[in-house]
């Protein structure tokens, strides 16, 4: 099992979410963030005084899927979640050790 | 003296002032011309078809020696009560959230307390002894004590007006003066936001509206009313018992001196005795909500209808063409601040827009009744834009921590506002000139420039004197309570360290 963590554009949460669904993704859990990457951050001036502003806000998605379907999961997200300029963002995959399934106690490959 | 003018203020004891009325009531209220009306007789609609007439022949008959008192207008009282009200609502709330958005989240309910109390406090102050301090007679810089406590006013007390014969309840007047007296000092407020103690607050405030408040309001705008101006020497007579700015004739309709410039300069004294914020040029201290900001600004602007307009103490032509003259020059600094920003930051901001317009309400208030719109509108464009540089290029210039702008918005807006009085008051700038109550009609000589000198005087006197009392009331807070919170509190925010409480719960 793999845990896929993608950085993307606020705006892409929806098509992100579709896609991932799409190809049979159960759950993803969303989280808004702010970060720093190659994008540059913006200024912001009040009256006389300007301020860099360096994080710029992002949403995290976390799903924890079975590992043959990674490619597929990955490619899903980089297709839905680009608009080819600058500030995208990233994907991150770890090998997941185990998923429990709270309510029946379920484990691995079938909590998913 | 012949040059009388009509200024803002009066004062109560119209029951000592009554057996001096000298003149009957019809011809008084077809003389009662304010100093912005062109034809006298037009003065009040509801009795110029009758009182006209009458005047024809009581103008020239001579004055009456036993004629009942005048007996307050109900028009008049109506408007000062709504106008009064709308004071209110500039500083509560209009005046708090516009500071309050702008500061950090964990002080945003300090600058709302500190506003809001202060409030509270200087309107016990002022019917203690603030109004008889500011508006009975004493000598040319302080009145005397005989109102202290309201002492013998009761609901049938009336204050003069600029109309002769023409009264409103004393009661009335007290409140509105007292929101005056109370928003001036909440202004100030904004320079030490975010790193004050709140009890050094209202020490502060006491000392300050004591020693600062009501001698200026005194100087400016105290003077016994129209009625005793019947001729020449009458006028002398009853000039040389007004304050001493009024007496050279300083024009201040709504309060550019005693409330703008005057908070302005205690501001910035008070940026530099309590120094900067931790972090300041280093940490990002962007205002939590423009939202708020633009809520206040824009109650601040709908409120100063009631602080402009009201200062005509009548509901008359005059009172018309002020709030024309609120509403364009507000309107016309806005836009040129949101010009200049465009210009020289790049973009036009949400907060320049409410700033423009604050600059602009400063700037028209001395001027709002002796100018016309164009006048206003041309006062508006200069504010704008000076104003953006006395919160930018200004500010770094002088290097203080004055946090929301009071003295780059109210003491620069409130400077343009006091010498710009002198330029577009003359008749050939669409101004209306100076009303000469001897005469009962507009003087007809107005020079720019000595009227320039004496709007001077009044803005050099109130910035010194006011700069003087600030700093000695900050050095003895200082040395008595202390100023500042100590620096963790300062950085844990003071809305949890002096309040025990936070604006927002996610």
């Amino acid at each position: 099992m793999k845990l896929v963590t993608a950085i993307i554009k606020p705006f892409k949460l929806d098509e992100v979410r579709e896609a991932l669904s799409a190809i049979g993704v159960q759950g993803i859990t969303v989280t808004e963030v702010k970060g720093f990457g190659r994008q540059k951050g913006h200024t912001e001036l009040y009256r006389g005084a300007e301020y860099v502003v360096d994080f710029l806000p992002k949403v995290k998605i976390e799903a924890a899927i079975k590992s043959e379907m990674l490619d597929q999961a990955i490619e899903a997200i980089e297709k839905s979640a680009s608009t080819g300029k600058i500030g995208d963002g990233k994907i991150f995959v770890f090998e997941l050790s185990q998923v429990i399934r709270i309510r029946t106690g379920e484990t691995g490959a079938e909590a998913l | 003296m012949k040059r009388l003018i009509a200024l803002l203020a009066l004062f109560g004891a119209c029951s000592l002032a009554a057996p001096v009325i000298a003149q009957d009531k019809p011809a008084a209220s077809a003389a009662e011309a304010k100093p912005a009306e062109a034809k006298p007789a037009e003065a009040k609609p509801a009795e110029s078809a009758t009182a006209a007439p009458a005047a024809v022949t009581a103008a020239a008959a001579p004055a009456a020696t036993a004629t009942p008192a005048p007996v307050p207008n109900k028009g008049d009282t109506a408007w000062m009560i709504v106008a009064t009200v709308l004071v209110i609502l500039m500083t509560i709330p209009g005046l708090a959230l516009f500071y309050g958005g702008l500061v950090r989240t964990k002080n945003m309910l300090s600058v709302l307390m500190q506003v809001f109390v202060t409030f509270c406090l200087i309107s016990v102050l002022w019917v203690f002894y603030g109004y008889s301090i500011a508006f009975t007679e004493g000598n040319a810089f302080f009145g005397g004590f005989s109102r202290l406590f309201l002492a013998g006013m009761n609901a049938d007390s009336t204050a003069a007006t600029f109309s002769k014969g023409v009264v409103i309840p004393e009661y009335i007047y007290v409140a509105f003066q007292l929101t005056f007296a109370a928003i001036t000092p909440c202004l100030i407020v904004g320079a030490f936001a975010e790193r004050v103690k709140f009890s050094a607050v209202l020490l502060f405030m006491a000392l300050w509206f004591t020693f600062a408040y009501l001698p200026i309001a005194h100087m400016v705008w105290y003077w016994p009313g129209p009625d005793g101006f019947t001729d020449a020497a009458a006028a002398d007579k009853a000039t040389a018992t007004a304050g001493w700015l009024f007496q050279k004739g300083a024009l201040d309709f709504a309060g550019g001196t005693v409330v703008h410039i005057n908070a302005g300069i205690a501001a910035l004294v008070g940026a530099y005795v309590i120094g900067k914020r931790i972090g300041y040029n280093k940490e990002a201290m962007t205002p939590h909500s423009l939202t708020l900001t633009m809520v206040g600004a824009s109650l601040l602007w709908v409120g100063w209808f009631g602080f402009n307009v009201g200062s005509n103490l009548e509901a008359t032509g005059t009172a018309a063409m002020v709030f024309v003259n609120t509403l364009v020059a507000t309107a016309a600094a806005a836009l040129s601040w949101l010009f200049f920003e465009n210009m020289f930051k790049g973009r036009p901001s949400m907060l320049g827009a409410a700033s423009g317009a604050v600059a602009g309400l400063v700037a028209i208030t001395p001027a709002c009744g002796f100018v016309g719109p164009m006048g206003a509108i041309a006062l508006g464009l200069i504010a704008g834009a000076v104003c953006l540089w006395g919160v930018s290029g200004l500010k770094r210039m002088l290097g203080a921590d004055d946090s929301l702008d009071v003295f780059g918005v109210h003491g620069v807006g409130g400077t343009i506002g006091a010498l710009g009085t002198a330029v577009f008051a003359a008749p050939s700038l669409g101004g209306v000139g100076i009303y000469d109550y001897v005469a009962n009609k507009t003087a007809p000589d107005y020079s720019i420039m000595s009227q320039l000198m004496i709007q001077g005087t009044g803005v050099i006197t109130t910035i010194i004197w006011s700069g003087v009392v600030a700093f000695i009331a900050y050095k003895i807070v200082d040395m008595v309570i202390g100023l500042r919170v100590p620096e963790e509190e300062e950085r844990e925010g003071l809305d949890v360290t002096s309040h025990g409480e936070t604006a927002y719960h996610a």
